[in-house]
């Protein structure tokens, strides 16, 4: 919102002040103040001039050549603007003249010399309008400066709306002075009102069919209008706060929505003889008076008269009852709607206007009169024939409850920590409107009506009512005294943190992070499904708003875009997916860690073992337990048929990893080696720790045996292990695997090599052969032989 | 008998001359020096000199011994010397200035940021805690005093699932199970994913991070938000923080504030980054609403406390200069491998 210094000084004698500094202030105090614009500062050496005669341009059918009375003298102009005319009052801008469009010489134009320029409206930076030469309206002596006649010179700073959300006194400039007069400790003027005189007997009837929707509805007929354009200094100050001037009446309308808040509407009076606000039973097309057809729907809150529409309420009038060319007498509406319905309207039709955008605020409802009776005093100001031809219709439907709040200072001190004066209390809460009893130990104080509709409610409002002008910068800092407690991090951030340093540390993957949904269209480069799972009702692009219930597609796409990154690269994420529905029907949200390895330079057995290798190191640092693996049909046909394995701990699955389907590896790089792996950290979070099982090197030398382990399709490392596995720290201090080779005939032949060793004694081959032949018997019984 | 000391040190003399490495030096020492060597041969004639001689004899073949271990020493040290002279001058100059490869992981600069921020938290007693992303209206909004209808809720835009839940829009929404968790006092900061379903640009994510943090206790007062804000944020930014603090609507605080700080690039002397106000809007705070601790199940009347957010996703931009926020979840490796410094 932009606001007029010299709007806010009709209201507050700011004389003396640094308005560039009470602004800033405003900003820390009030709300945020995003930019300050110096009005005027362009425009110099412009004077009231008189047009003394008119001549037509020999060589030019638009252009005049004028004589122009300046008071001192009288100077050629040439002029382009149609609406010239013998006797007229223009702005002059003469050789040595400042305006927005440039400096002012003496010029050629077309042949003839100019000295200087009539000036049309836009030129000055009062408006955008450029159809003709602005008219002064004032009577002044010719030569007077300008700016002296009209508010040019302005400071005009606008607000963020946004920092305006709670306040819905702030939308007027009224409002506004009242902040500034509590900022400076000076009086608030009151408001210049109309009296509602009237001796007949007209009324316009009001009918109210939704009270839930209508607060208030006032209106008053006004008739004899004969002025049709508003004053320059009002338009000017309209210009200055963003809003154009259109008509008079519509330009008052505007004038007092700006100055208190309150929207008004004027409607033709003769196209008003009874209003009824109400919804409509059905759907229908109105033309709204930006020439627009909205559909109106039962939902809508809609004025008619009689049964003709003739405005959606809080939001726009209809193009048939506004106010034309000779439009002579005046309905005006000023009520407050539901600030809800109308910002569903608003947002159901798109639009969003000056009025509908305060409305949803939350209006105070006792400004409505206060408008009507403002309203009364500019129309008679300015268009003396207007008199008020009805009565005063106010249909007051729903009244706030008046507010009392008490505390004491012990409350404001203990809120704040620091020592605010009683004093200090008072006045600043009597300059904010607010009705203060002290009775030197409590506060009783009366929230005004203007900011009792939602902002204000309780202490803690009132605690920041004082606060925000006693000033932030002003307060005392201090930290506090809170007993100390020592804190514990979860396993989950501790476990979390190790595996992100081991991934990274030791294995070089990069963490990178992805969205929670599933992204169809890089899926489907894949050949990947979207999985069924809980949708987002209301996202942009559709095809992504399937929640994920598995990391794993994600990393895949990742490694696909990353392929021109490098050759061998692997990369991991530890993030939440979705496990489908509870019982209770709220998402089953798990975090998981997948990681992916992709290699142009690695077989794929080669990638896979070390992926297993990772899997186990996590297991060994963090958990100190070896993982168990088993290979498992996939649960997805993305995955490899043969190598999909399940990654076990404490007799359950925590993980799984996977090479791809030759189909689907096709699509992403059929040149690489791509695995993945995904472990359910809530599941690696229950893995018990063990304990770190020490036992003293034996001081006697050992016997290694190596057995040359035959195995056949099918057969895993993991079933030769249970014939020696009894024997392991019982007999066999270490088992390692020396070397792993394909046989002729679709065999691998396994070496592992078992330290056999003793505590006490040197062992003798006689006492290590019995377990010997045990594990070569145990070996035979799970289809396993051992090579010559 | 006659002892020739001459003729054996003319035959050491011989042998010397043809000794070219430490290995025959040694064979040099074994057959002169050595239990069966020459020189105990000498010795084990002296038995047969006559007496009156016995100790001229005996004093001229230690002489020699003595000459002997004494050159042989002197040679076998020149020897290593030149050997090693050799191995020096065989072995090329390294080039410590040729790139190695260093093959390094990386960490996510939210990871990074987040880390950071946390261990100042810790340092300073408060409880990191984790909260879930998709959470309930209730959580999000109801419980933070933001009623169906409220303006606040057109503020953010909601992603909302089929299951009638939704994805938390900020990291608020974990105030009241904190809350309801640990009661009063408190002082804990949760860190998480938050979604706003807004279209993506430069500035603009529909996926970010926040951390939130709350501190409840007795008389906890404006005057203590100010100074941990302060005190917090000098420590997140490593330098001597000022901040300021402008009214603020947030629902769930009264009175809520605007923090701006001090701009970091220019001192707070005006620059293009904080567009020449010399400030830099960072984070809401706020005393706690009265109606967000009721529904924490918290006494009112005891307790008082402050909440703040930090932005993460902001900080680590700022930290690290990144220009485009979509980098962040775009799994970049040309981006994202750069963070491979702690």
């Amino acid at each position: 919102m932009l606001v007029s210094m010299n709007w806010i000084n009709d209201y507050v004698d700011l004389n003396g002040e640094n308005i560039e500094e009470l602004i800033h202030r405003f900003t820390l105090s009030t709300a945020e103040v995003e930019d300050i614009y110096f009005k005027g500062k362009d425009v110099s050496g412009v004077i009231v001039a008189q047009i003394v005669s008119v001549e037509n341009h020999p060589n030019s059918k638009k252009l005049h050549l004028l004589k122009v009375d300046t008071g001192s003298e009288v100077l050629d102009i040439v002029c382009g603007a149609p609406n010239v005319a013998v006797g007229q009052k223009v702005a002059l801008a003469t050789a040595g003249a400042h305006v927005p469009a440039g400096d002012i010489s003496v010029a050629t134009v077309a042949g003839y010399t100019s000295y200087g320029m009539c000036c049309a409206a836009d030129e000055l930076g009062l408006s955008d309008d450029h159809t003709g030469l602005m008219e002064i309206d004032v009577d002044c002596p010719l030569g007077t400066d300008i700016k002296k006649v009209y508010p040019i010179d302005d400071i005009v700073f606008e607000v963020d709306n946004k920092s305006l959300t709670n306040r819905p006194d702030l939308w007027g400039h009224y409002g506004i002075a009242r902040e500034f007069a509590a900022l400076t400790g000076k009086e608030l003027k009151p408001l210049d009102l109309g009296e509602i005189i009237y001796d007949g007997d007209k009324l316009i009837p009001v009918t109210v069919s939704r009270e839930d929707l209508v607060y208030r509805y006032s209106c008053l007929e006004m008739s004899g209008i004969s002025k049709n354009v508003s004053p320059l200094s009002m338009r000017i100050r309209l210009y200055y706060c963003g809003m154009r001037g259109i008509n008079l009446l519509a330009d008052l309308t505007n004038y007092i929505m700006l100055e208190l808040g309150q929207p008004t509407h004027a409607f033709d009076a003769r196209k008003i003889s009874e209003i009824k606000i109400g919804t409509p039973d059905g759907q229908f097309g109105f033309k709204t008076l930006d020439d627009t057809e909205r559909t109106i729907t039962p939902d809508t809150l809609m004025i008619y008269n009689g049964d003709i529409p003739v405005a959606i309420a809080g939001i726009m009038g209809g193009l048939d009852s506004e106010i034309i060319g000779d439009t002579d007498s005046v309905v005006l509406e000023s009520a407050n709607f539901d600030g809800i319905s109308v910002r569903k309207t608003s947002s159901r039709l798109g639009l969003r206007t000056d009025a509908s955008m305060r409305y949803e605020k939350i209006l105070d409802p006792e400004l409505t009169i206060l408008a009507v009776k403002r309203f009364v005093r500019l129309l008679t100001a300015i268009d003396p024939g207007a008199k008020i031809t009805s009565k005063l219709n106010d249909v007051y439907v729903k009244h706030y409850p008046e507010l009392t709040i008490s505390f004491d200072k012990k409350y404001v001190d203990r809120y704040t920590g620091i020592d605010i004066s009683n004093e200090q209390i008072v006045r600043t809460l009597s300059l904010l409107g607010f009705g203060v009893d002290f009775d030197g130990n409590g506060f009783s104080v009366r929230v005004p009506s203007w900011r009792a509709t939602k902002d204000v409610t309780i202490k803690a409002d009132i605690i920041e009512e004082i606060t925000r002008i006693y000033g932030y910068d002003n307060f005392e800092i201090k930290t506090t005294d809170s007993l100390l407690k020592p804190v514990r991090a979860s396993a989950e951030r501790t476990e979390t943190n190790a595996i992100k340093d081991i991934l990274v540390q030791r294995f070089s993957m990069h963490e990178v992070h992805s969205y929670i949904w599933q992204d169809g269209k890089k899926y489907k480069k894949l050949g990947i499904d979207v999985e069924d799972n809980v949708r987002i009702l209301n996202i942009a692009t559709p095809e992504n708003g399937t929640l994920r219930r598995s990391m794993l597609p994600t990393m895949l796409t990742f490694v696909s875009e990353n392929k021109g990154y490098g050759t061998d690269y692997s990369i991991f994420e530890i993030a939440r997916i979705i496990d489908g529905t509870k019982d209770n029907g709220e998402c089953n949200e798990r975090p998981s860690l997948s990681f992916a390895s992709y290699s142009k330079t690695k077989d794929e057995k080669t990638v896979f073992l070390g992926v297993v290798n990772t899997i186990r190191t996590l297991f060994r640092e963090i958990k100190h337990v070896e993982p168990s693996f088993e290979n498992v049909a996939p649960k997805y046909n993305w995955q490899h048929p043969k190598n999909t394995v399940a990654v076990k701990a404490d007799g359950k699955t925590v993980g799984v990893l996977c090479t791809l389907h030759p189909s689907n590896l096709a699509k992403l790089d059929k040149a690489a080696a791509v695995v993945v792996c995904e472990i359910f950290i809530d599941d690696f979070n229950t893995v018990g720790v063990s304990n770190i099982h020490y036992s003293e090197p034996s001081k006697f030398p050992g016997i290694d045996i190596d057995f040359s382990l035959v195995m056949g399709d099918g057969k895993s490392f993991a079933d030769g292990e249970k014939a020696w596995a009894g024997y392991v720290g019982n007999g066999i201090s270490s088992v390692s695997v020396i070397d792993v080779f394909a046989l002729a005939d679709g065999q691998r032949s396994v070496t592992v090599r078992l330290s056999f060793s003793s505590d006490d004694r040197t062992l003798s081959m006689e006492e290590v052969q019995p377990k010997v032949d045990k594990i070569i018997s145990a070996l035979a019984e799970n289809g396993i032989t051992i090579r010559a | 008998m006659q002892i020739n000391t001459e003729e054996l040190r003319r035959q050491f003399d011989e042998r010397l001359a043809e000794i070219k490495s430490s290995t025959e030096i040694d064979s040099l020492r074994v057959d002169f020096l050595g239990k069966k060597g020459k020189i105990s041969a000498l010795m084990a004639e002296l038995k047969n000199v006559a007496a009156e001689q016995k100790k001229e004899v005996g004093q001229m073949i230690n002489d020699l011994k003595q000459s002997i271990e004494k050159t042989i020493t002197e040679k076998a040290e020149e020897l290593v010397r030149l050997e090693e002279q050799k191995k020096i001058d065989s072995v090329e100059a390294y080039d410590a200035t040729l790139p190695t490869s260093l093959d390094l992981g990386s960490y996510h600069p939210i990871t990074l940021i987040q880390r950071e921020v946390q261990d100042i938290f810790t340092s300073m007693g408060f409880i990191v805690e984790n909260y879930s992303e998709v959470v309930d209206d209730y959580h999000c909004f109801e419980a933070l005093n933001i009623p169906k209808h409220h303006p606040a809720r057109d503020m953010q835009d909601t992603y909302y699932l089929d299951n009638g839940q939704l994805l938390k829009t900020h990291t608020s929404a974990a105030q009241n199970y904190i809350m309801r968790k640990y009661g009063a006092p408190v002082r804990a900061i949760f860190p998480g994913r938050c979604f706003r379903n807004e279209s993506t640009d430069a500035c603009h994510e529909n996926t970010f991070f926040q951390l939130e943090g709350i501190m409840i206790d007795e008389d906890i007062s404006i005057s203590n938000l100010i100074y941990f804000m302060k005190t917090m944020l000098s420590e997140v930014f490593k330098q001597d923080i000022t901040v300021r603090l402008r009214p603020g609507f947030f629902p769930f605080v009264e009175p809520g504030f605007e923090l701006d700080i001090s701009c970091t690039i220019c001192g707070g002397k005006g620059c293009p980054s904080c567009k020449n106000s010399g400030w830099l809007e960072l984070c809401p705070c706020g005393m706690i609403h009265p109606n967000v601790l009721k529904a924490g199940g918290i006494d009112t009347e005891k307790y008082t406390g402050f909440a703040f957010g930090l932005g993460l996703t902001r900080l680590a931009m700022m930290k690290y200069g990144i220009k485009d926020i979509r980098m962040l979840n775009s799994g970049n490796l040309k981006a994202l491998s750069q963070f491979s410094d702690k």
